[in-house]
């Protein structure tokens, strides 16, 4: 059930980037194009995306666990420090290079577009080269990898 | 603003939250793109059947869109495969270091009141903003 679940909320995710045109890259850079042919839609988008998220995470953060699994990972960290600072900024550095963020990406791997999967496997390489860099690191940070990322 | 769809936008973006909200009632897990699909490059977990899922079902919309006549376009991206690829790279990097990306830090982050996620969006948006300044106006394009 749990895989289902799963399967059905990135089929509706990806129908919510479709219908809003957010997987179209020229949508996405007409927003971030302030001084240009400026188009509002992603932060609609966004507005309507936390219209429905914030009530719905309250009622979810007030229930013992998830309806369908065990326990909930609801991400733990509260300071902003130096990773999340350098690493946002990269990453808004590359998506405003091509207008592609990791969503929108992977769904558009669907149109078997060459240029799309070059990309996807660029940002695998990120992924990997970060997860190589971070077990390089001195352990100053005794966190793991991958379980109190945000997001 | 002869681009501005706000009706698609509002309906496009209501989805998203909506997905988002189901996957943390349902299965206790942040729909966070970059998160989900960075799990599956990590090799000491094995929580990998949802994220398989989930990036199977966001593959899936498009498809089924062609399926009853909206096919979807393929994306335009710039002609340089160095500009690719050094986005790609950018991207895959900066969002694993800064723990999540445009749904996982500025939708999923953002309506927790998380405020780790809203410094996140508001540095990912201005940087993103300063690039596009840049390569568009700057350099010219």
């Amino acid at each position: 059930m749990p895989m289902i679940a799963s399967l059905l909320c990135g089929l509706i995710f990806g129908a919510g980037l479709l219908i809003s045109g957010m997987v179209q890259p020229t949508k996405v850079l007409g927003f971030l194009d302030i001084f240009g042919a400026w188009d509002p839609s992603l932060a609609v988008v966004m507005v309507a995306a936390l219209a429905v998220s914030v009530p719905g995470f309250m009622l979810a953060n007030g229930r013992s666990r998830p309806l369908l699994t065990a326990r909930s990972f609801w991400p733990t960290k509260r300071d902003i420090d130096s990773p999340l600072i350098v690493g946002a900024a990269l990453f808004g550095i590359g998506w405003g290079l091509v207008g592609l963020c990791p969503g929108p990406a992977l769904e558009s791997l669907a149109t078997l577009s060459l240029p799309v999967i070059v990309f996807v496997i660029a940002m695998a390489g990120g992924m990997a080269l970060h997860n190589v860099w971070q077990k390089l690191q001195p352990k100053l940070r005794n966190e793991p990898a991958v379980g109190n990322a945000d997001g | 603003m002869e681009n501005f769809t706000p009706l698609s936008a509002a309906i496009g973006g209501g989805l998203i939250g909506l997905s988002a909200v189901l996957l943390m009632l349902l299965t206790g897990r942040i729909a966070g793109i970059s998160g989900i699909f960075g799990g599956l490059l990590d090799f000491g977990n094995d929580d990998k059947g949802w994220r398989i899922a989930f990036i199977a079902g966001l593959i899936l919309a498009p498809l089924m869109a062609g399926w009853i006549g909206h096919a979807m376009p393929s994306p335009k991206l710039p002609a340089s495969w160095i500009v690719i690829i050094a986005a790609g790279l950018l991207v895959g990097f900066g969002t694993r270091l800064g723990g999540g990306c445009t749904s996982g830090h500025g939708i999923c982050g953002v309506a927790r009141l998380s405020s780790r996620s809203i410094a996140a969006t508001v540095i990912f948006m201005l940087t993103a903003i300063a690039t596009v300044a840049i390569t568009r106006h700057v350099l010219g394009g």
